[in-house]
């Protein structure tokens, strides 16, 4: 291949650099506060100088679920695009920078506002509790931000392809706009709902707000904004994996069609998370329950593709009988082992997932502590164990340094304390969920209720886990420091996969942005046009502004 | 786009699972009326004390054996917060909230529902077993919302 294009331009990896350095920030503070939260809860300590539980809650919400994870997967697109497209063009880089400060100032805004108690209104903000203007505005600034980092990865795009007309794309590249772009159409609902709802609202330009309006738009881009953290995690297990353990991959083509099926159906999906709410007919409700399901078909797809390139990685190793290429994959190497581990996670959160977004189970679990243990399974071990195991080629990568057999072993014991840490307090929260401990809460026996009463054993189990998961979160910071200031110097292969079948030409018609940004809007029109029009037309009295924290 | 005979089996075996779940959950929602609450009645916020039902709170009776229940929710408190039913009675609850958004939720049982400012929610259910249940708030509503929380009795 050719040489160039194999190492990441140092302008560009200072970029993703940049994007890293916040995500870890992030992980450092909010994994801090989530370690408090489960202290709490587990209702043997209290929270020093009057400290509110809520506001540590929003704080580990907003820096992990919003924070970190933006960041990680912009700075790792930037890096992925460039390594396959070539450095990035002086316009796109610049986009890139902009893009990084806007959402940089926007999060210094919104910490601020959080962490002085002016907005404990927790990462979803559902209106009518009102936080500060300044909460909001902040917000905006890191969703517009991250806009004109995504116009960046789609300016660069496009100048490769017309630099290689009747050529497909790398398939890094074309799966990072595909993920910006369902970011791109999914943003603008809770954009809308921000910037003309809640910053007017919260200003005292207007007075009050449609809260169902608002929990809608919000919601339509909740769910997709899930699929924006877990498509990156599959680029590295589509297209890096496989060259990691020195295999193949299954099938481009394939992987390209799961990515186009993610973004059709991740969008029109909302209402799954609205399924016990007045004021939404339960035939939409229905229509978007049967569309969310769809996405079970792309992540079968991925399951098989996973477990394709292992076997016939072991099998060309000369592995034989029904599970002998199981020993020949490389369980000393971190940067498989993390993910690894996280596929693994993958087969319980997915089949929680499909209980959540069944049309009647759930009414068992809805704003349980089940759901909270369900995505510390998908975001929290899937998700964030692939960033764990893309930081240890992506960071020594980025800043030319080799990472050490020490740290390789740290990493794999990280993975371990990890798995066994989110097995204690996410097991726990699936189980307290299903006899009823509600979500979101500080520590309570409800009078003691006998029913509250039970679920203490498993408040405390949360309270271990925790402990061990964070860590884990000083074990990761540890090694991401190392690799990134103290390493030695070397060279770290950015790797990327060959397809098993590199004559199979992937299908052109996979690029036909006009055509799958059409279909898009056509299955979100479909989906939201009447139930959207039920809820203004009518709509109640809106509400006006409350401050109960 | 060539794709392995293992893989169209699996995807195959997959789908078809897949339609036959969504079919069970159709079913059950439009045939057998199963369908999580959804209640489209609106109210004025600001005006819930003084909107039937809810400007007397509390259990009503029906019918034979049927009630309904109307509860006002408010940060951060259940009205009424202490409700005798008697057992095996088919009892209808309303509920609404006049300020923010909440939850309504009894740990043990099914009844599990959103609150939100402008609508009423609504569920039909039976207590068959006797006994104290504990109805809480599981959205959160502010500085108090573990505080909130109700009792049912169930009495022979």
């Amino acid at each position: 291949m050719v040489n160039s294009l194999e190492k990441v331009d140092r302008r560009d990896a200072k970029l993703a650099l940049a994007y890293l350095f916040v995500a870890f920030t992030a992980l450092a503070l909010g994994g801090f506060a989530g370690l408090l939260q489960t202290l709490v809860r587990s209702g043997k300590f209290e929270l020093p100088a009057g400290i509110s539980y809520y506001t540590i809650l929003t704080t580990h919400g907003v820096l992990l679920g919003l924070v970190l994870t933006t960041f990680f997967i912009i700075g790792f697109q930037f890096a992925a695009v460039s390594r396959t497209t070539g450095a990035l063009s002086d316009g796109s880089r610049r986009l890139g920078w902009i893009g990084f400060w806007m959402m940089t100032a926007g999060t210094a805004c919104t910490a601020f506002f959080i962490l002085t108690g002016q907005a404990s209104v927790l990462y979803t903000f559902y209106a009518p509790l009102q936080a500060h203007a300044g909460f909001y505005i902040g917000l905006a600034l890191v969703v517009v931000g991250s806009w004109v980092s995504g116009f960046g990865m789609f300016a660069h795009y496009a100048r490769w392809r017309k630099a290689h007309r009747g050529q497909a794309s790398p398939l890094l590249a074309f799966m990072s706009v595909t993920n910006m772009v369902l970011w791109l159409i999914c943003t603008l609902g809770v954009a809308a709902t921000v910037v003309f709802q809640l910053i007017p609202w919260s200003l005292g330009l207007t007075d009050r707000v449609n809260v169902l309006l608002s929990r809608t738009l919000f919601w339509y881009f909740g769910h997709p904004l899930v699929y924006f953290w877990l498509l990156p995690a599959y680029m590295v297990w589509y297209a890096v994996i496989p060259k990691v353990i020195g295999g193949k991959m299954f099938s481009d083509s394939l992987a390209r069609l799961a990515f186009i099926l993610f973004l059709l159906f991740s969008i029109p999906v909302g209402f799954h998370h609205q399924l016990l709410e007045p004021g939404i007919s339960p035939f939409w409700k229905y229509v978007q329950v049967v569309l969310t399901f769809m996405v079970i078909i792309p992540s079968l797809m991925t399951a098989f593709a996973m477990f394709a390139t292992f076997e016939s990685y072991g099998r060309s190793q000369g592995a034989t009988g029904l599970f002998g290429w199981w020993r020949k994959l490389p369980w000393g190497d971190a940067r498989f082992f993390a993910p690894f581990v996280g596929m693994l996670f993958f087969i319980p959160a997915g089949t929680g997932g499909i209980i959540n977004a069944s049309h009647q189970l759930n009414q068992v679990v809805h704003n349980t502590i089940w759901v909270t243990g369900h995505f510390h399974l998908t975001v929290a071990t899937t998700v964030v164990l692939t960033f764990f195991g893309a930081s240890y080629w992506l960071i020594p990568h980025l800043t030319g340094r080799v990472m050490t057999k020490a740290m390789n072993r740290l990493a794999i014991i990280q993975t371990i304390v990890w798995a066994v840490g989110m097995t204690f307090m996410s097991g726990s929260m699936h189980f307290a969920g299903l006899l009823g401990a509600p979500r979101r809460s500080a520590f309570s026996t409800y009078g003691n209720s006998p029913q509250a009463l039970e679920w203490i054993p498993y408040q405390i189990a949360q309270a271990v886990g925790g402990t061990i998961l964070f860590i884990g979160i000083i074990l990761i910071l540890v090694i991401v420091i190392n690799l990134a200031f103290f390493a030695p110097k070397g060279e770290t292969e950015f790797p990327v996969a060959e397809a098993a079948a590199p004559q199979e030409r992937a299908a052109l018609a996979l690029e036909n942005w006009k055509l799958w940004i059409g279909l898009v809007v056509a299955l979100i029109v479909i989906a939201y046009t009447v139930p959207l029009i039920d809820i203004i037309q009518n709509a109640p009295p809106g509400s006006k502004g409350y401050k109960l924290w | 786009m060539h794709i392995h005979k293992y893989e169209k089996i699996w995807l195959t075996f997959g789908i078809g699972c897949l339609i036959v779940f969504l079919t069970v959950v159709g079913v059950s929602a439009f045939a057998a009326g199963q369908q999580p609450p959804s209640c489209l009645t609106t109210i004025d916020p600001e005006k819930v004390d003084t909107t039937p039902p809810f400007d007397h709170p509390g259990l009503v009776k029906k019918g034979d054996d049927e009630y309904e229940l109307n509860i006002v929710v408010a940060a951060f408190s259940f009205t009424p917060n202490a409700i005798e039913i008697p057992k095996g009675a088919k009892v209808t609850i309303n509920v609404t909230s006049k300020d923010v958004i909440h939850g309504f939720e009894i740990p043990g049982t099914n009844i599990n529902m959103m609150v939100e400012p402008g609508y009423v929610n609504s569920l039909t259910t039976t207590f068959d077993k006797p006994g104290e249940y504990t109805i809480l708030c599981n959205e959160y509503c502010g500085a108090g919302h573990h505080m909130m929380t109700a009792r049912i009795k169930v009495v022979e």
